[in-house]
């Protein structure tokens, strides 16, 4: 479907360095990263926005490297959703409809049709400006799944919406995915989007798309350290940390996933630094003989061994990757 | 507790303020103590005419800086390249030279093609208020999200069809207020046509004209009507355009 072979881009601030990647039909791709990562980049090198300075962009076995944005038939939703301040709502949705100079009525019935799909039917008549975010949204979506793009390229999609907002529209999103069946890269910082709405991730560090694979898969295999780091693992150099008592016979690093670090009536002797309470867990931050290990305890766990800062706990760690 | 720096600022502005009022208001006061030479002046046919001359030269200098203005603008905005504060300077000069020199420039580089014409009146308001276009343009342009144009054009629109549906409309009311501001400087403009074309008669030339011949009471009438119709054309045009940027945010 979409493959790109070695695309380079630098532009000083942001870069893409030999990017390959592919995402096949109908797939819901997220694309994980850190900002700076190069994300919005990629999404604008695929849209034709910006052209590569080295690579190739394949798309549906054509090369579309050359091609204008306005060839491309893949529809870009920026961070901040860009609809067109001058026009309301079923213009909006109309726009690539009317550009394309598609008959009256089928403009009409396409508009009123994905406006029904996207809960937007009584917007129709606003200008975008009274509208708020998660309804902008909405419209900006449906603005560009009117033109049946080949590719649907989300930047940050809920990165400016409340939280109830954000997961009622995770829902509908794949909800629609299932009705409409397009194809989507979704660029993100945030796992939980990634969780509930991958088909597969990749994860981008430094303008490199590090890994790629099931959700499962990079999230329990990170393949390299920049990934790790990136997921929130400890990653410590082996040399560091021989005092853990781990098994590394080769290999540069060792990686630790927070779950991983069990509070324990036996083990290592820990001081507990920094506690940071959530809704059903907290994150510690753990001192094991001068390593600071971070870890996730339910609140169970929290409750039962008296954790409080400056407490002494004893740790296990139940499981550890090496990378080298 | 009262602000009173604040204060100070607006009795020391009020000073500025009643300057540039009293005037305008003087010449008009003035005036109805005089209707009957007013009256006089408003049937006289080279009056009429001059400020016709005036008001349709104007009209097409605004036009004229439209149309080669806007793409600049568009091109200033949205493109860097090397030399560009090269060409911004080009663009503001205008407005440092005096205008007598700017007649005596376009007389050197065009000479008799332009003497005592249409074209060269149009061509000395050009010169000296182009640039507020140019300017306005530019600065509509730029307040315009790229990213609009970017989602236009992924959504099938090229890139003409993208600056008329997108880029223009959402200018509009930028490069419009450079236009007012374009055409009113080519109605008050005296030094460079006074030197390239002191015919065909223009109103603001004639002003100076009948001042020299007949002194201020047979100059002060058509002072008034031009005022009178510039400051109208303006406030009318300015409403217009308040009236269209309400009507577009609702």
């Amino acid at each position: 479907m979409l493959r790109l072979e070695g695309v380079s881009k630098d532009l000083g601030d942001f870069a893409l360095k030999e990017v390959n990647l592919r995402v096949n039909r109908g797939e819901y791709f997220v694309l994980l990263g850190p900002s700076g990562a190069g994300k919005t980049l990629l999404l604008e090198v695929v849209a034709g926005i910006q052209k590569p300075d080295r690579g190739r962009i394949y798309l549906e076995g054509e090369d579309v490297t050359e091609r204008p944005p306005e060839r491309r038939g893949v529809a870009y939703v920026p961070q901040n959703y860009a609809l067109f301040p001058h026009l309301n709502v079923y213009e909006n949705i109309a726009y690539g409809l009317r550009i394309r100079k598609v008959d009256r009525r089928e403009i009409d019935s396409v508009v009123r049709f994905l406006a029904d799909s996207l809960g937007i039917s009584h917007l129709l008549h606003r200008k975008p400006n009274t509208l708020s975010g998660g309804e902008q949204q909405r419209v900006a979506i449906a603005r560009a799944l009117a033109v049946k793009p080949k590719i649907l390229l989300l930047d940050e999609p809920f990165s400016n919406l409340d939280l109830n907002t954000k997961l009622k529209l995770i829902e509908d999103i794949r909800r629609w995915h299932d009705e409409f069946e397009f194809t989507a890269i979704h660029v993100t910082h945030s796992f939980d989007e990634a969780v509930s709405l991958a088909n597969r991730v990749g994860v981008m560090v430094n303008g490199r798309v590090e890994q790629v694979g099931s959700v499962f898969e990079v999230f329990s295999n990170p393949k390299s350290v920049e990934v790790a780091r990136f997921l929130g693992y400890n990653v410590f150099r082996c040399v560091e940390v021989e005092s853990l008592g781990l098994n590394y016979d080769r290999g540069e690093y060792v990686v630790i996933r927070p779950e991983d670090v069990l509070i324990s009536d036996r083990g290592l002797d820990a001081t507990v630094e920094y506690v940071d309470f959530m809704k059903f867990s907290a994150n510690l931050t753990l001192n094991v003989d001068g390593i600071r290990l971070k870890a996730l305890a339910t609140i169970n766990d929290v409750l039962r061994w008296n954790v409080r800062v400056g407490s002494k706990v004893k740790v296990r760690i139940k499981r550890y990757r090496v990378i080298s | 507790m009262r602000d009173y720096v604040e204060i100070f600022f607006v009795i020391l502005g009020s000073f500025l303020l009643i300057y540039i009022a009293l005037p305008i208001a003087m010449l008009i006061v003035d005036q109805c103590f005089d209707i009957e030479t007013l009256i006089a002046i408003l049937r006289d046919e080279i009056v009429l005419n001059a400020l016709k001359n005036t008001f349709l030269t104007a009209g097409i200098t605004t036009l004229i800086s439209l149309t080669l203005g806007v793409p600049l603008g568009y091109v200033l905005a949205r493109r860097e390249f090397r030399y560009k504060s090269l060409v911004q300077g080009i663009i503001d000069v205008p407005i440092v030279i005096p205008h007598s020199v700017v007649g005596i420039m376009l007389l050197t580089t065009f000479s008799n093609a332009i003497l005592d014409s249409y074209l060269g009146i149009v061509m000395a308001m050009l010169f000296v208020s182009a640039s507020f276009t140019i300017n306005s343009a530019r600065d509509g342009f730029l307040a315009v999200d790229r990213k609009l144009e970017d989602v236009a054009r992924t959504l099938g629109a090229g890139r003409l069809k993208t600056f008329l549906t997108i880029s223009l409309p959402l200018s509009l009311p930028s490069i419009a207020s450079g236009a007012i501001m374009t055409f009113a400087r080519a109605v008050s403009e005296v030094g460079s046509i006074l030197v390239v074309a002191y015919y065909p008669k223009t109103a603001q030339i004639l002003v100076l004209e009948y001042f020299e011949n007949f002194g201020l009471r047979y100059s002060r009438p058509i002072s008034v009507v031009l005022i009178v119709l510039s400051l109208t054309s303006f406030a009318v045009l300015r409403w217009l355009l308040r009236y269209a940027k309400a009507r577009r945010s609702v």
